[in-house]
């Protein structure tokens, strides 16, 4: 095939916080790097971050990484690797102060250190009261990080591919990756990139439920690509709900609002936290509320017509306190659910956030080859929310995904210096069918005269997802979801979109978006099927209690047949005792 | 119509809302944006997300050439 191809040491795929932390570390060392993004860098989802990042730096009071270690532990639900966490925690004050450094500007006290604040589930002596430990630039810390660490990729000349869309994975016969084939949007144009070393750094996959607080740049692709390229996808029944999405558009409702007195109603006008949480009510953590919440709709006390949302309700502040101390929450509300809170009570619904789960990676970044031992993929890396440490477990502290990104973007990106340098990886010889896999998606969709539209296989995916797969998981309706999924990935091999153009053709794009969400959204329903026991985010009704004895173990998808296979959970840390699983109460 | 689709793809944002701001003005508003407005609109759209929000939800003050722009979008 003629289509062109360009060399690189390095191509990282994505230019959010894990993807320019990992460039950076590369350009810095002097070597050619790509990076490929969808959107502009600064336009990636790490924008939206704004409760800041985790890092026991004890500027406001004593703090220390093994409480910060114990926490992301526990809060794991002890499906967490410990020896990952431990790294983590332990770098995280050099992460944030090498990116105060890089002239980040974070909030600060008097005495000029990093201001801290308290944050969910963070806390001193081994769970004893919360701690301060999130470090924000205002509400706008994703934003700030993203700008700082663009800003000096520009100046380490990482070399920039904007609004283009890797598609494939370039694996060779011994089963090395040796780049990637990409789109430039623009042109429609395909192109081999070669590299010594890809990683990747796509992001999370959150559109696949219809409730979700992703923007529509996250679809999976990363996941996508490792699941057709053989590599298995980790953990992925995992996924974070927040308790306070606007029903219908998703939009987040800052916890902030309980924090101020608002609370929770169903349609009876009862405060049914009361019940679930007595002492703490509606500020319980998130997946409590979630729960709390998705019971009161599934027995029939959800508000609304269709009884499908919860209300929450702060009118009672009155509008003077809601425009002081939650400021921008009446314009969201007003615009994306059309009421007023200082009138009306906002309608919400547990809401797809965060990806637990994904390509299963080392603490160096490096993608497994399988669930059995340390084997790893030659010359392949993953960062950030696409990849599975695993450090979030079954459940994500807040705050200490920005720090997953600083930590394991530069230590991914140390990885591949270190590889290169010892010339462990080099340019192998592209397989003649590099590109063929890719070519032929393309050639498919683009002769197609009928068949699938893309949008409505994908709110059918999104809606099987968030009927089957939710907060709340039930014996018959997941195999039930197993069986649609099926149905929704059969329909996905045959869209059809009736503009063909090249030139930034969005309905191409989504349609090869959507094969990577339908990807990821197999993986979710039948990893969730398999897995009998609830921890962390994944509730079963049939199976309510956490099952240390035979589940605590990574679960493997692979592709091909929806095989599953485990791994188990390595519960001895690097240098300190191990935490010993106990139950998660806070 | 190349620009068109171009436009089309840069209304992907990093936020949910703009997301969902943009897409309604796309449909709605878009066609009736004269030359001079859609160039405006083009410019606008390299602003950062965090930054546009503000801008339409009224918590910060944009640049006066988008006055009108921004005002249609706090109709969507
Ligand atoms: C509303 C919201 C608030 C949050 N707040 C916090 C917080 O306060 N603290 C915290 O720790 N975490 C927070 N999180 C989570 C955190 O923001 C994300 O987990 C994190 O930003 C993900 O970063 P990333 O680098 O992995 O990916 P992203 O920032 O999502 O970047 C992905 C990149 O990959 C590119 N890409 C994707 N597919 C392709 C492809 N096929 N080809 C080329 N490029 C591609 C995209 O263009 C983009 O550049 C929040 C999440 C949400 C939704």
């Amino acid at each position: 095939m003629g289509i062109s191809t360009r060399q690189f040491d390095a191509v990282v795929v994505g230019a959010g916080g894990s993807g320019l932390r990992a460039a950076l570390q590369l350009a810095e060392a002097n070597l050619r790097v790509a990076v490929l993004s969808k959107v502009f860098p600064t336009r990636s989802h790490t924008v939206a971050a704004q409760g800041g990042v985790s890092a026991s730096l004890g500027n406001e009071e004593p703090d220390n990484w093994h409480w910060h270690m114990y926490d992301t532990v526990k809060g794991s639900d002890y499906l967490g690797d410990q020896d990952a966490i431990e790294f983590m925690c332990r770098k995280a004050n050099e992460a944030v102060i090498e990116l105060e450094h890089y002239g980040m500007p974070f909030d600060r006290l008097d005495n000029g250190k990093i201001y801290q604040r308290p944050f969910g589930g963070h806390t001193s002596n081994y769970g004893e009261r919360a701690v301060k430990r999130a470090c924000a630039a205002a509400d706008r810390t994703g934003h700030a990080m993203l700008h700082t660490l663009y800003q000096r990729n520009v100046r380490a000349n990482t070399q920039f591919f904007v609004e283009w869309m890797a598609l494939d994975l370039i694996r060779n016969q011994a089963g090395d990756v040796l780049g990637v084939v990409a789109m430039e949007m623009e042109t429609g144009e395909v192109c081999v990139m070669h590299a010594k070393a890809t990683l990747l750094a796509t992001g999370g996959a959150g559109r696949i439920y219809a409730a979700s607080t992703n923007a529509f740049i996250n679809t999976g692709d990363g996941l996508g690509m490792a699941a057709r390229a053989g590599i298995a996808l980790e953990d992925m029944e995992f996924w974070q709900f927040h308790p306070t999405g606007v029903a219908g558009a998703g939009v987040l409702i800052t916890e902030g609002v309980r924090g101020e007195g608002g609370f929770l109603l169903n349609k009876n006008g009862e405060r049914f936290m009361e019940r679930y949480a007595p002492t703490v009510k509606d500020l319980a953590s998130r997946d409590v509320v979630s729960r709390a919440m998705a019971t009161e709709i599934k027995e029939g006390r959800g508000a609304g017509k269709d009884a499908d949302h919860i209300l929450l309700k702060l009118d009672h502040l009155g509008a003077d306190v809601i425009d002081k101390r939650l400021p921008g929450i009446r314009e969201i509300a007003i615009k994306f659910a059309n009421v007023d809170p200082a009138k009306d009570p906002i309608p919400v619904v547990p809401t797809c956030h965060y990806q637990m789960g994904g390509i299963p990676t080392n603490m160096n970044g490096q993608v497994l080859a399988g669930h059995n031992g340390g084997a790893i993929v030659k010359g392949l890396y993953a960062a950030g929310e696409c990849a599975c440490v695993s450090v979030h477990g079954a459940n994500r502290l807040g705050t200490n995904s920005l720090l997953d990104l600083l930590v394991f973007g530069k230590a991914s990106g140390e990885q591949v210096v270190k590889d290169l340098a010892s010339e462990a990886l080099s340019h192998q010889d592209l397989p003649k069918d590099a590109a063929d896999r890719s070519l032929a998606r393309l050639a498919r969709l683009d002769s197609a005269q009928s068949g699938e539209d893309v949008a409505e296989v994908g709110a059918e995916m999104r809606r099987t997802m968030q009927l089957h797969c939710g907060v709340f998981r039930f014996p018959d309706s997941l195999a039930e979801g197993v069986r649609k999924m099926q149905e929704v990935g059969k329909r996905a091999q045959q869209l059809y979109f009736k503009d063909k153009s090249k030139v930034f053709n969005t309905a191409r794009v989504e349609a090869l978006e959507l094969e990577n969400l339908v990807e990821v959204a197999m993986s979710t329903m039948v990893s969730a099927n398999a897995r009998q026991e609830s921890r962390g985010a994944h509730d079963r009704s049939d199976f309510p209690d956490r099952n240390d004895a035979q589940w605590m173990k990574h679960t493997f998808w692979y592709k091909e047949n929806n095989r599953l296979e485990y791994r188990p959970v390595n519960l001895k840390p690097l240098t300190v005792e191990s935490f010993e699983p106990k139950a998660r109460v806070y | 119509m190349g620009d068109m689709d171009r436009i089309r793809w840069q209304c992907r944002r990093g936020l949910l809302e703009m997301d969902l701001i943009l897409q309604r003005f796309l449909a709605e508003d878009f066609d009736s944006l004269n030359t001079d407005e859609r160039v405006l609109f083009k410019e606008l759209l390299g602003e950062v997300d965090t930054v546009l929000l503000a801008w339409v939800m009224g918590q910060e003050a944009a640049p006066k050439r988008y006055d009108a722009l921004i005002q249609r979008l706090q109709r969507r």
